[in-house]
């Protein structure tokens, strides 16, 4: 009877600890993403279920604004990218460009903190105003506070990169965090979509 | 041969960490010196820190099972308070607000704080046993979702001495549990109470997901796993979709309550019945979780009490994942009576409809499983066969309730407090006593009492059909539910007579299981490795099982290792499965990853050691949120800031565990490219 030693290769060295993807942290975060994805999605349920009950003129304060929004969006997205050049410096040994990349995204990340409570400074209503402002600031509270996190994580990574904890061997930290920011910022593409250009159409 | 090494709890020392190896494969017996460091790396310290520190996931899941016991006997003696009160027309012992806070709180307490959570600690417990590895993915994050619901219960029941407990019932629908009708703080303690418990939950499901796809013995493919693990993962993947809706709920309740923002709030434009969407769509797969694990824990121990594998295993495995996506569009039958339009009626009550069938598909599989084996009667047998016979009848009745014209002449009676039970009890309680005495062996090393388990189990089945059955009858009579007292002249006195008797036979029944359980603990026959002949992982190691789990990872190679002798199909051109050799993975705690799919060997994972972060961080967010409740902000954010700190310690990059590089990495100037 053949058993299952002859299935799989067993001389076969096999990578150990938090090795890239075959981490399980790589899996935990996609999980979290999972469960985090729903959250905005309930709350942008919220939003498209009591405006469409709404009988009074939504948004009551009229059209939302697009610019500052719009360049903030950019903002937040182009940290994406430094964050990701991050990891890829750090793979290929160029700790002090690694370091520097995410730097940049983490002021990014900052700046786009810096707009975003600007904006909501400007606005007339505040979250008791009337329904249409315990949304807003609400779901755009919600998305901040994990911008917020995310900035911690990328200050952490910032940290570990430069103690040389990490190469192109061991960086399962610097994507499990990656993954995260890069996920703060498509689903504020969502949220803009929702509080920003929908009313347009809608 | 050398002499044994000192047994090094933190794996290997920094000189000689290498980022690669083949894994020794060999066998360990009991005894070695290979055996003893194994015993020496993976046990918990003694004492109190041990018990703080720990996170070994046997000892979470028993004390999972073991909290989730004592508030099913909290909830079980406010239900038995209620129907003293219920038993006769015209009862004083309790007032209305008293009567408010016990069915709140006894539903709060069922379906919350014991028929998941009991759950989970089957799943903790059993997960790593039937699938052949040495913890959960994540052995902190474990520890941090028991601690986390503990004091989330703890937090839910602070309120309650104090005549201050939750009042709106458990699914709390406003404007009731608006501040306009309820301004104490008893709303307050249930809305954050349910965004801690939420975070225990959330955890606790990432973490089976996260085994699941990488903690599987070589060779445990897909379909090999036991359908246990098919009921908690399909759980758990609902529960990641399913709780964010509830907590945003409650968060969203606070903060109308606390700050006065507007979304229930009819008069700013906020709407009810936003909260009854938010909260079925939460509770209705919710219901999924706290039975699709225990239909689990019957698919794979009914098999063993009648000689055979499960009948229809694959359409079992896939019923089981059907229901809980169809689960996801029927919350609105929850709702049928509050005029949303016909179409939508429509459409949500035969989606509700089309659960009997995967319903039926297990169902059917039982049956033929008992029908077609040699049934071996005992006590876990008779706890399972109940099963199949209340989960028909508690299905036909959400049948019933499914057409909506019948539904708005049951909605809100006690037709539907009967349903609920039959399907909840019959479907939670009963197997998870049926699975009690099946893994108690397993769990102590001791055997649970027949005589006493069959005694036990008669006057439980008698005492739950004479308590339940009756509620159908009060409701087809008119009897509402929710109602602390009612007159003598509606014709509802013998019913609720029967139906009060019937839970004291029901309790005493449960009595009798309390004390054969710690009889048993103390006194049972001891029962070897495997007392029932069962064909799955968990039996082929000893009873209790070493800190370890296995000496050496097994390879596996059919749904049944332990049956494979006897089972023609599985044998012949069919691989066998090694069970006393394998990979050995003793370089501190290590376990082995595999391969989503086919479970090929692909990484070996350091594991991490017994930590007090998890216990602290439980701890410092509980606390944020009971500064929360009283308002001191201050407080909170102090413990908000004690409680990142503790999550960073937790996550810096450890050696140990090879998250990082042994030596720190200097700039080597590559080409980016």
């Amino acid at each position: 009877m053949a058993d299952a030693f002859d299935v799989f290769d067993t001389n076969r060295a096999l990578p150990i600890g938090s090795a890239g993807k075959r981490s399980s942290g790589w899996w935990g975060v996609w999980t979290m993403i999972a469960t985090e994805a729903a959250l905005f999605g309930y709350l942008i349920f919220s939003y498209l279920y009591l405006s469409s009950q709404s009988a009074q003129h939504w948004p009551p304060e009229g059209l939302p604004k697009l610019g500052l929004g719009g360049a903030n969006t950019l903002v937040l997205l182009s940290s994406s990218v430094f964050v990701w050049f991050c990891e890829r410096c750090v793979r290929r040994k160029r700790l002090r460009l690694g370091v520097a990349s995410m730097a940049v995204g983490i002021v990014l990340g900052i700046a786009f903190v810096g707009i975003q409570l600007k904006e909501w400074h400007n606005h007339p209503y505040g979250p008791t105003t009337n329904l249409y402002g315990s949304l807003y600031f609400t779901i755009t509270g919600f998305h901040l506070l994990h911008v917020l996190v995310g900035i911690v994580i990328l200050l952490l990574l910032l940290t570990w990169t430069a103690l040389g904890y990490f190469d192109d061997k061991r960086c399962a930290a610097l994507t499990i965090g990656g993954l995260y920011w890069h996920f703060v910022d498509i689903v504020w593409l969502f949220i803009f979509t929702t509080l920003y250009l929908s009313p347009y159409v809608l | 041969m050398s002499a044994p090494l000192k047994p090094d709890r933190n794996a290997n020392s920094q000189r000689t960490a290498a980022l690669s190896r083949v894994p020794e494969i060999g066998r360990v017996a009991h005894g070695s010196p290979t055996q003893l460091r194994l015993q020496e790396i993976w046990e918990a310290k003694p004492g109190w820190r041990g018990w703080l520190s720990t996170v070994d996931h046997k000892t979470i899941g028993l004390r999972y099972i073991i909290t989730a016991f004592v508030f099913l006997l909290m909830g079980g003696i406010e239900a038995l308070i209620m129907r003293l009160q219920l038993a006769r027309p015209n009862a004083t012992l309790l007032s209305p607000e008293q009567y408010n806070q016990l069915f709140t709180m006894h539903g709060v307490t069922m379906i919350f704080l014991y028929a998941l959570p009991v759950l989970s600690g089957f799943s903790n417990y059993l997960w790593p046993l039937v699938l052949g590895a040495r913890d959960m993915a994540f052995p902190r994050l474990n520890a941090l979702s028991y601690w986390v619901f503990l004091f989330a219960g703890i937090f839910l029941y602070s309120s309650f001495p104090f005549g201050q407990a939750p009042n709106a019932g458990w699914f709390n629908y406003v404007p009731l549990s608006g501040l306009e009708y309820n301004t104490g703080p008893n709303i307050d303690i249930y809305a954050l109470g349910m965004v801690l418990l939420g975070i225990s939950t959330t955890v606790g499901s990432v973490n089976f997901v996260a085994t699941l796809v990488r903690m599987r013995a070589p060779g445990m493919s897909l379909n090999r796993m036991p359908v246990l693990v098919w009921g908690t993962l399909t759980a758990s993947g609902g529960n990641l979709l399913a709780v964010p809706s509830v907590s945003l709920a409650f968060l969203m309740l606070w903060l109308d309550r606390q700050f006065g923002t507007h979304f229930f709030d009819v008069l700013n434009g906020g709407r009810p019945l936003l909260w009854q969407h938010m909260f079925w769509m939460f509770a209705h797969p919710w219901v999924y979780a706290v039975v699709l694990p225990a239909m689990g824990i019957v698919s794979d121990a009914l098999p063993v009490f009648c000689r055979r594998p499960l009948v229809g295993y694959t359409p079992v495995a896939l019923a089981t994942v059907g229901t809980m996506v169809v689960g996801f569009i029927v919350w609105i039958h929850h709702m049928f009576a509050t005029g949303i339009p016909a179409l939508a009626l429509a459409f949500f009550g035969s989606a509700s409809m089309v659960i009997s069938i995967p319903s039926a598909v297990a169902t059917f599989a039982w049956i033929a499983t008992i029908y077609t084996g040699r049934p071996v009667f005992k006590v876990p047998f008779f706890y399972f066969a109940g099963f199949v016979l209340l989960f028909v009848i508690g299905g036909v009745s959400g049948v019933m309730t499914a057409a909506v014209p019948l539904d708005w002449q049951l909605t809100d009676t006690y037709f539907v407090v009967a349903h609920l039970h039959y399907v909840l009890l019959g479907i939670n309680v009963f197997p998870v006593i049926g699975g009690i005495y099946y893994w108690f062996p397993k769990f102590t090393g001791r055997m649970m009492n027949e005589r006493f388990g069959k005694i036990g189990f008669v006057v439980l089945f008698i005492g739950f059909n004479v308590a339940f059955f009756p509620m159908h009858i009060a409701g087809l009579l008119g009897m509402p539910r929710r109602i602390y007292t009612y007159p003598a002249n509606m014709g509802w006195n013998t019913v609720n007579l029967i139906t009060s008797l019937g839970s004291f036979l029901f309790a005493l029944g449960v009595l009798i299981f309390l004390i054969d359980l710690v009889w048993s603990y103390k006194r049972g026959p001891v029962a070897g490795d495997n007392p029932w002949d069962a064909p799955t992982l968990e039996w082929s190691i000893s009873s209790p099982p070493p800190p370890y789990n296995f000496a050496t990872i097994p390879f596996v190679g059919s749904r049944h290792p332990l049956w494979e002798d006897r089972l023609p199909k599985e044998r012949g051109e069919r691989i066998g499965s090694v069970l006393d050799e394998g990979y050995i993975l003793d370089h501190g705690r290590e376990a082995l990853g595999t391969t989503v799919l086919d479970g090929e060997p692909d990484i070996i994972l350091k594991m991490p050691g017994d930590s007090y972060a998890p216990f602290l961080l439980g701890v410092f967010s509980s606390l944020m949120f009971a500064g929360m409740v009283l308002h001191a902000w201050w407080f909170t954010a102090a413990m908000l800031a004690a409680s990142a700190a503790s999550l960073i310690a937790w996550l810096w990059p450890e050696r140990a565990l090879i998250q990082r590089e042994p030596n720190p990495v200097h700039d080597a100037g590559g080409a980016i490219g």
